[in-house]
């Protein structure tokens, strides 16, 4: 029994360790808002669990030391037991407090991941539309009316809105020093708000299985102060060739891809699956159903 | 010449025409051998037309114990690939084929049979039955499963194996991503195992409702018998659920419908929902019968009765019926929205609250006890901190907003190994050790026994610790490989020596059951544990009609009270039993379900339509016939018992 702590002692001191050779774990590293929301929820839940996971070890420790069969006359026979109200209610009890305040915050937190972060609601967000394809992103500014493939610049301090789909199997875009993931679908758009804080390089990636390419589907992100970001969007302009339809279908065969970038998006003629676009609108059998209905 | 050519491999590689070697071989072999020794007959007699549920749950206890080896070859060589930095051991179809055979291998085609192998065998006996309450159905249902491994394990040497992960999500294991035969394959064979798997839970339901010894109520009922109805009560209402699903796939594969692939109105969303509506309270059916594994187990070696045994049957139920209430919380991150998000995480907690009782029920059941270290408590004592890891980083991940960090990382990868090889993994081992003397009547060697709980607990942590933190460090799951930039190397090294300690942790076990084959002491008695509920009161190795007498309970330890408090178990005579007589059905019927299967993979229609005839010949021919069982005379069961008793 007792190597046995030892050897588990040893392991935690192996990846203590280990890990403290790296730097920050990414995600307990935020470098934006709602990064930041996550990674304290972690905290607060790595701290809350860690009372569960103490209180049981201390009891599994005490009941396999005091009560060992060596530890025991040889004639002692141990009692029955049916069980107490009053230790079982406290066993409940006290769960039920700690899942209350845990709900709690998290029914707050996901309200919080799923709008404009907090002191970024005045502003206009920039709106991307990051859609992937197989083993690629593909990242359109609507209004700055540009296109890249592989990275993405992003401005600090200004909220985020990510329109995500997909031309291919479900993906998910995931910066994890900006914030958690979200799918992209073929069928619908989906919305992730995220932003900024700090200027620097983070890595994006695809983080839901997708095939062949999937370990490679990652992409550069960029976070700089608003003027840079505009200084990049007028040098694309100035100097990317257009994206025409026919180059975009070449984009999207199978394969892996460097940087790429045009200016126009593949908005135009491929839209967004969202609203009259949506896969769920399209369907010809749909509108002929609701046609015949009418 | 088209028409072999879909038979090939899309991938073939020197491991691959290895295996094809070796299986080629491994079937001559067998079927030399049985033929020198002339086996055949007795084989057919005593197992391939067997309804005794003792020895289909030792076949079930077979063909678990093969297929934790195939798995496990899979996960070393998922660990070696991922072991260094852009390693090129396997390539990345490769590792999407083993990482997606070792899910399915390890929960479908290893962790239900080792929980319905040992439901089979103690069942009956804890209930004081003569056989489950429908003998010949319980045959069908192993020869169904056993039949959908076969096709599932095939596929790796004839058309190529799944690539699309265990949860085969579409669009990607539509026909447009997966071109090969490989998801036809998932969809066969876990339809056909399926099958197999709710037949037994309509069975054991009526098993353990019907079929009770006198005086055993519900409330007096061992824990395990009320781990098996729980959780087949699941396997009724979520296996249905499965079978739709993969109808649903098949047709999208094979005949061209948009139930989920995204074309025409088809929508992806829904095999997701569906999957996982089967799926979460799948992991329920497996984790419940583990419970029970532990309270028999626990109880036992602290010489206790179970701490709150109201309490632990409440929390089961309780957690059988939230168990339907969370699917949503394997995609938090599809887009559903903070309410439907939040109300899914709340009802996931939830299920801490049950979980919660039962780990401090079994913790006050060694209170005041004396507990013995025996290797099936080992993994019991091993399974409680091991397992709170895993539930409370369940609870973390439960959580939506920070679930979107979670999802899909390596984080994910260590929370359910945390939970289900403590839970599934040591409790089926604890059980076989622990019930192996009635099964067999020997036991297995301690010492060694000890040696392979000490190699797979350690290396378990070594292997799976590391990765909460590569997940937390933006490892995502499924990665073939990575760069040396992202430094996860060191850690995944840490984990690959830990697999390797594990897959010495196994091996050792299988040394051991041979070792104990060879040298145990034959001459044991029947209840070598000192243990406390029914299936000890009977002979070891158990007769064919289980207990001469019915025997008479008065609480759940009926046996415990009949050794200490003078209950009688055995009252009245001996008389003549009456017993189901063997079928060879079964067993043909689920052959023809194999090549109705493999028709269907490879869209070969006629023998599909002819196999379809034969299933429903099989069918009718049982539905005509007249089968009056036999009876085992009072002199033969004298003469045994006295034999038994001897021994």
């Amino acid at each position: 029994m007792k190597w046995n702590w030892a050897i588990l002692s040893s392991i935690f001191t192996i990846i203590t360790v280990l890990t403290g050779c790296n730097n920050k774990l990414m995600v307990l590293d935020p470098k934006g808002p709602q990064a930041q929301t996550q990674a304290d929820v972690i905290m607060i839940s790595i701290w809350t669990m860690s009372i569960i996971v103490a209180a049981v070890f201390i009891l599994l420790v005490i009941m396999l030391v005091k009560y060992r069969a060596s530890k025991q006359p040889a004639d002692y026979e141990p009692p029955h037991i049916e069980g107490s109200k009053l230790v079982e209610s406290i066993c409940i009890g006290i769960p039920v407090i700690i899942v209350i305040f845990l709900s709690v915050i998290t029914i707050q937190s996901n309200e919080q991941v799923e709008t404009t972060p907090k002191g970024y609601e005045g502003q206009k967000p920039l709106v991307v539309y990051a859609s992937s394809s197989d083993w690629k992103w593909h990242f359109s500014y609507p209004e700055e009316n540009i296109e890249t493939v592989n990275y993405l610049y992003i401005p600090t301090d200004r909220p985020l809105e990510f329109k995500l789909y997909s031309y291919g199997p479900i993906t998910s875009f995931w910066i994890p020093q900006l914030g958690g993931q979200k799918y992209a679908m073929s069928d619908m758009v989906n919305t992730l708000h995220l932003a900024a804080d700090v200027p620097g390089e983070y890595m994006g990636r695809n983080a839901n299985f997708s095939g062949k390419g999937f370990a490679e589907n990652t992409f550069d992100v960029k976070a700089m102060p608003q003027d840079e970001f505009e200084k990049w969007v007028e040098e694309v302009k100035a100097t990317a060739k257009p994206l025409t339809q026919e180059k975009f279908d070449e984009l999207l065969d199978p394969g892996h891809l460097g940087r790429l970038t045009y200016t126009g998006t593949h908005l135009d003629f491929s839209p967004a699956p969202e609203g009259e676009n949506g896969e769920h609108h399209m369907m010809p059998s749909h509108t002929e159903h609701s046609a015949m209905a009418e | 010449m088209e028409f072999f050519e879909r038979f090939a491999i899309p991938h073939p590689s020197a491991p691959i025409y290895a295996s094809m070697v070796a299986i080629g071989l491994t079937v001559i072999a067998i079927v030399a051998g049985l033929t020198y020794f002339k086996k055949w007959g007795y084989l057919w007699r005593e197992w391939l037309t067997t309804v005794d549920h003792k020895r289909i749950g030792i076949m079930y206890l077979i063909s678990a114990l093969l297929m934790l080896f195939r798995g496990g070859v899979d996960a070393i060589m998922m660990r070696s690939q991922t072991a260094i930095p852009e390693n090129t051991l396997l390539d990345a179809q490769h590792y999407n084929e083993v990482f997606t055979t070792h899910g399915i291998v390890m929960i479908i085609f290893m962790a239900m049979p080792f929980i319905y192998a040992l439901m089979n065998f103690v069942v009956p006996l804890q209930i004081g039955a003569r056989d489950v309450a429908f003998p010949r159905l319980n045959a069908l249902s192993f020869w169904l499963f056993f039949m959908g491994a076969m096709l599932f394990n095939i596929s790796f040497v004839i058309g190529g194996s799944p690539d699309a992960g265990w949860t085969a999500y579409f669009p990607l294991a539509g026909n447009e991503f997966s071109t090969s035969v490989g998801t036809n394959y998932y969809a066969l064979a876990l339809q056909i195992a399926g099958l197999g798997t709710l037949m037994s839970g309509i069975n054991f339901i009526v098993t353990i409702l019907k079929m009770r010894a006198p005086g055993i109520t519900l409330m007096k009922m061992p824990m395990f018998t009320w781990s098996a109805l729980t959780a087949n009560v699941i396997v009724v209402f979520a296996f249905p659920v499965l079978t739709v699903a993969l109808i649903m796939m098949t047709m999208d594969r094979l005949f061209g419908t948009h139930f989920f692939a995204t074309t025409n109105g088809g929508m992806d969303m829904l095999w997701a929902n569906l999957f996982w509506v089967w799926g979460h309270p799948e992991v329920y059916i497996l984790i419940l019968p583990a419970f029970g594994v532990y309270s028999e187990v626990i109880s036992t070696f602290a010489r206790r009765n179970l701490y709150g045994y109201k309490s632990m049957v409440a929390s089961m139920v309780g957690i059988s019926f939230l168990s339907f209430l969370v699917w949503t919380h394997h995609f938090f991150t599809m887009g559903q929205g903070a309410l439907t998000n939040s109300i899914f995480s709340v009802t996931t907690m939830a299920i801490a609250i049950p979980t919660g009782i039962k780990i401090f029920n079994w913790l006050f059941t060694m209170w005041k006890g004396k507990i013995e270290f025996t290797v099936p408590m080992l993994y019991a004592v091993g399974f409680i901190p091991i397992f709170t890891i895993g539930g409370v980083t369940g609870v973390m991940l439960a959580m939506a907003s920070a679930d979107y960090q979670y999802h899909n990382t390596m984080f994910l990868v260590a929370h359910f190994h945390y939970t289900i090889i403590p839970g599934v993994v040591f409790a089926m081992i604890a059980g076989l050790t622990y019930w192996w003397p009635k099964m067999f009547g020997f036991m297995l060697n301690e010492r060694i026994g000890k040696w392979a709980f000490w190699f797979i607990a350690i290396s378990f942590n070594v292997t799976f610790f590391p990765m909460f933190f590569t997940g937390l460090d933006g490892q995502a799951r499924r990665m073939y490989t990575y760069s040396e930039a992202t430094g996860f190397g060191p850690l995944n090294m840490l984990s690959f020596i830990g697999a390797l300690g594990l897959a010495v942790g196994f091996a050792l076990i299988a040394y051991n059951v041979y070792y104990s084959t060879r040298y145990a002491s034959r001459n044991i008695s029947a209840d070598p544990w000192d243990a406390r509920t029914l299936e000890w009161a009977t002979q070891s190795p158990v007769p064919a009609y289980n207990f001469a007498i019915t025997p008479q309970a008065n609480s759940s330890e009926a046996f415990w009270d009949a050794k200490k408090k003078g209950h009688e178990l055995f009252k009245g005579e001996v008389q003549k039993i009456h017993m189901p007589s063997n079928s060879g059905v079964p067993f043909i019927m689920s052959c023809i379900f194999f090549i109705w299967g493999f028709s269907f993979v490879f869209s070969l229609w006629i023998p599909a339509i002819l196999a379809t005839i034969g299933i429903f010949i099989c069918m009718a021919q049982r539905s005509f016939e007249r089968d009056p069982g036999y009876y085992i005379s009072v002199k033969e069961i004298k003469e045994t018992e006295s034999k038994l008793r001897g021994a």
